[in-house]
């Protein structure tokens, strides 16, 4: 299961929920293919409408103070592939002092 | 007065600010949205219970709120205004990544189009909304005008924190006549409800640009900071700019006369704010702040005041009765002032950068302070009674 962190900046969105699993056949059940962290940000969006657009811009790039992460790894792309078993944790970038 | 309701809008939030019958008695209720950008929160004059929020999150960006029941409860935009998608922009593609930073300016759409919503964005651009605010579209006539990209000039023709679209307006006898302000790039005139779209900055200077070898002026690229149209008179307008305060007779002229050359000269005639008196299309308000030398942006020599004129800006009269008379270096911006009219008389608001809201129940010529310990207010509006 591919494990998402979410920051306490959305948590009006989610009802408070910070942690969820998505199962990745299921994120790329059209596909087939490797799911990646857009389909991650889909999948939330899916769930949460509205969701995407407070992570993302409409030029699909991560907004200035959001990072992501995949593992330890700070990605700056949405088209990263996740293992099966990936964690991928959003966070509110620091902003300020 | 009757009772006065105040949307407050500041960088932490925003506020409503109740006033009682006399107006001796405030109550300040909030806050809504707390720690999040507020730069415009309006009442919508056609339905009273609406009111929408441009609201601006550092972290997750911008978006619009709306309420249906005087701000009880609030709804999120399903659409907020977005900039189109562009999938491969080629490398002289002035279209690319345009996404919006936040809203910053709303309007209510004419009495007849109950529904309709303008939004002024940064980066520079302007939407449109015909289902109270809920989801929003581009007015492609503007936005994807084949001069905008001349019209805005480039990165450095903009305030530091972004090039703004502000004080999107609706004539009150033709909703097909719009015009809008660009903090980068000038007033731009609409007769066709926002499909074509045409410079109207005839007669403005613009000292931050060298002048043009033939003695011409520029036709665009002009910085207005806020731009009012009279509600009796169509025709009347003021415009506040960073170069000087002007006045227009539209019927007469489409050329501004710089009206700001009668401001007292140790003052100047810079500042944010121009608000008019419902009643008196020549009477108006600035909130002048000094933009000499280094621009700091204050009140000049740290000393606020309203001038107010009384003849269409042949002559100024300085009302700062009531505000500190030294080492007060706070100014108002643009959306932050505010004038209201009931039975009793006209409520005169201004907002200001230290997050103090002030009043003035005597047409500006006395002021009392009615919350002094809000965030840096972004904007002042008054719910219409």
């Amino acid at each position: 299961m591919i494990q998402v962190f979410l920051p306490s900046q959305l948590e009006s969105y989610t009802e408070g929920v910070r942690e969820l699993s998505f199962d990745p056949a299921a994120l790329t059940i059209e596909s087939g293919s490797a799911p990646t962290v857009l389909d991650v940000v889909n999948a939330l969006d899916e769930r949460y409408p509205g969701l995407a657009f407070r992570i993302v811009d409409e030029q699909q790039r991560i907004r200035r103070h959001i990072a992501f992460f995949v593992g330890e790894d700070m990605v700056r792309q949405l088209d990263v592939p996740l293992g099966p078993d990936a964690r991928v944790q959003i966070v509110g970038a620091l902003s300020g002092g | 007065m009757n009772n006065t309701t105040i949307l407050v809008g500041t960088r932490k939030g925003a506020w409503t600010v109740t006033g009682s019958a006399d107006g001796k008695q405030w109550q300040v209720e909030g806050p809504q949205h707390l720690g999040a950008m507020v730069f415009h929160y309006v009442a919508d004059p056609r339905e009273p219970r609406r009111r929408l929020m441009a609201v601006g999150s550092g972290h997750l960006g911008p978006s619009i709120f709306r309420t249906e029941d005087g701000g009880d409860t609030w709804i999120e935009a399903a659409v907020p205004p977005h900039f189109p998608k562009i999938n491969s922009p080629r490398a002289d593609d002035q279209e690319e990544g345009r996404s919006v930073d936040h809203v910053f300016w709303l309007t209510p759409g004419h009495a007849s189009q109950p529904e309709r919503w303008y939004a002024g964005t940064s980066p520079q651009g302007l939407f449109r909304s015909d289902d109270g605010g809920n989801t929003w579209q581009e007015v492609k006539g503007f936005n994807h005008h084949p001069d905008f990209f001349d019209w805005r000039g480039g990165d450095k023709d903009g305030t530091p924190d972004g090039p703004k679209l502000h004080s999107v307006i609706v004539d009150h006898t033709d909703p097909k006549h719009l015009l809008l302000g660009m903090s980068g790039g000038g007033i731009f005139e609409s007769l066709d409800e926002g499909e074509s779209w045409i410079p109207l900055n005839k007669g403005v200077t613009m000292d931050f640009f060298p002048p043009k070898e033939d003695g011409s002026e520029y036709e665009y690229g002009h910085d207005p900071h806020c731009l009012v149209m009279h509600p009796l008179d169509n025709n009347r307008l003021y415009h506040q700019n960073h170069c000087g305060i002007y006045r227009m007779d539209r019927d007469r002229s489409d050329r501004w006369e710089r009206i700001g050359d009668n401001m007292p000269k140790d003052v100047g005639d810079i500042g944010f704010p121009i608000v008019v008196h419902p009643r008196d299309v020549d009477t108006a308000w600035v909130f002048p702040m000094d933009g000499s030398g280094q621009w700091p942006r204050t009140s000049p020599e740290g000393k606020p005041a309203v001038y107010c004129t009384r003849d269409g800006g042949a002559s100024w009269i300085r009302q700062d009765k009531g505000f500190p008379q030294q080492q007060a270096w706070w100014t108002v911006k643009r959306q932050c002032m505010a004038v209201t009219e009931n039975r009793d008389g006209i409520g005169l608001f201004l907002g200001t950068t230290n997050g103090q809201l002030w009043g003035s129940f005597d047409e500006g010529e006395s002021w009392q302070g009615i919350a002094m310990d809000l965030p840096q207010i972004y904007s002042v509006e008054v719910v219409s009674q």
